[in-house]
């Protein structure tokens, strides 16, 4: 199967009104090629999913900037001031939640678990709406998994069959979203042969990744 | 090189440098919190984990790496033997108890160790990002601020009145006036800065508070 796709072929994933993940920490780690196709693709009403919505130019501030967001789902706007005036303006919906609890609201919705039960929020307004549990005398906030149609993913380097290793601090959120959505896209600098990155060295396997953008080209 | 104290958030980040000992995995906040390194004592070296998925949080050497930001998103260096990792390993450091200090900055904080500093309803409301989880899973949670805020109202309040990072999670208070800790009978007033008198402290703390018989008092 050649997962190897060309920006094209990736807006015909893309669609008005779904549910997008994206990897990265203020742009770090982040597909600024596959958040450019949303951008050509005029996909709109967008559900984001991301760590924060980073600068109104870089990272995934653009979808916000361009008002592609209906909703978004982040630990953080504070870096992108366009995020909290469309938010005031009531103009996109904004869930904040607190950044481990993303973490593992994603992985649960990728792990095939009902959700995850955290003491993070507890008598706080991140606990507003959610069912609390006691277990051994300490309360926890339930909360629910995070799936999403599409994964845009950012990763160093991967083989033809999707084995992805990452870079630096630009890891953040991109393995977990590996697993938590029907159709996960990748942009790597370097695509090398299957057989090239030793099987230790794989950061996320290649069964999960279903398409492949090399933006640095192939390296022989 | 130690700097030389001349302000008050430099008063306020070396004596949090004190509380932190040899070895200790430490995670630290934005804005002031970041100074706090530069007043290691000798002999005491930490490691510093950043949220955003390593530990061996450095300063910037050499070129910058587009891919080695710290918790503020700004270009960092990481130090030989340093690691990185997941978001997800990230917070299970964190919440997990794995992270012995963390060292934040804070908006408000009251007599029960609640803690306020992630928004101001109507006027900044950029977000929590990591501090919650922080603030549960951090052994030890010391907040490190200036003493009023910039209309020289208290910070040190009875009850916090902004919405709360957490509840009751607060051990130290570090201020350029003076060091609460927070106990389970409310705030003991542990030290006064150098030449702050016990009137000001007083004057400029809004929450009641004990003081320890051990401070010697001039």
């Amino acid at each position: 199967m050649n997962k190897i796709t060309s920006l094209e072929e990736v807006s015909s994933f893309l669609k008005d009104g779904m549910t997008i993940m994206a990897g990265g920490f203020m742009g770090v780690g982040t597909p600024q090629e596959l958040i450019s196709a949303i951008l050509k693709a005029d996909v709109k009403n967008i559900t984001l999913i991301a760590n924060d919505t980073a600068f109104v130019e870089t990272g995934v501030g653009p979808l916000i900037t361009n008002k592609r967001v209906k909703k978004v789902i982040a630990s953080h706007i504070g870096t992108n001031p366009e995020t909290g005036r469309q938010m005031i303006a009531g103009e996109v919906e904004v869930e904040l939640v607190p950044q481990g609890t993303l973490a593992e609201r994603v992985r649960a919705g990728g792990a095939g678990l009902g959700g995850v039960l955290t003491p993070t929020g507890v008598g706080t307004v991140a606990e507003e709406g959610k069912e609390k549990l006691m277990v051994d005398g300490r309360e926890y906030l339930l909360e629910k998994p995070l799936r999403a149609e599409v994964a845009l993913l950012k990763a160093y380097k991967a083989d033809k069959a999707g084995n992805l290793v990452y870079h630096r601090s630009a890891r953040n959120f991109n393995p977990l979203m590996a697993l938590a959505a029907d159709t996960v896209i990748v942009q790597v600098e370097q695509l090398v042969e299957i057989g090239e990155i030793d099987p230790d060295e794989v950061m996320t396997p290649g069964i999960l990744i279903d398409k492949i953008i090399v933006n640095g080209g192939y390296v022989s | 090189m130690t700097p030389t104290i001349i302000n008050p958030k430099q008063i306020i980040a070396a004596r949090v440098a004190r509380e932190l000992k040899d070895g200790n995995v430490v995670n630290l906040g934005i804005g002031l919190p970041t100074m706090v390194p530069h007043f290691l004592p000798e002999g005491v070296n930490v490691i510093l984990q950043s949220e955003n998925g390593y530990i061996g949080l450095g300063p910037l050497e050499g070129e910058v790496d587009p891919d080695i930001v710290n918790a503020g998103g700004q270009p960092a260096g990481i130090v030989s033997g340093g690691a990185f990792f997941d978001s997800l390993f990230s917070f299970e450091l964190i919440r997990g108890g794995h992270i012995d200090v963390t060292v934040l900055g804070g908006l408000e904080v009251d007599e029960e160790g609640n803690l306020a500093n992630w928004m101001v309803p109507g006027k900044m409301v950029p977000g929590m990002g990591g501090a919650m989880d922080l603030v549960t899973g951090a052994k030890k949670v010391i907040i490190a601020m200036e003493h009023t805020a910039k209309n020289g109202s208290s910070k040190v309040l009875k009850k916090c009145r902004l919405p709360l990072t957490g509840k009751g999670v607060v051990d130290l208070i570090v201020t350029e006036l003076a060091v609460f800790r927070v106990t389970e009978a409310g705030l003991l007033l542990e030290e006064l800065q150098e030449g702050v008198d016990l009137e000001t402290v007083q004057e400029k703390t809004e929450a009641s508070f004990r003081i320890n018989p051990k401070l010697q008092i001039s």
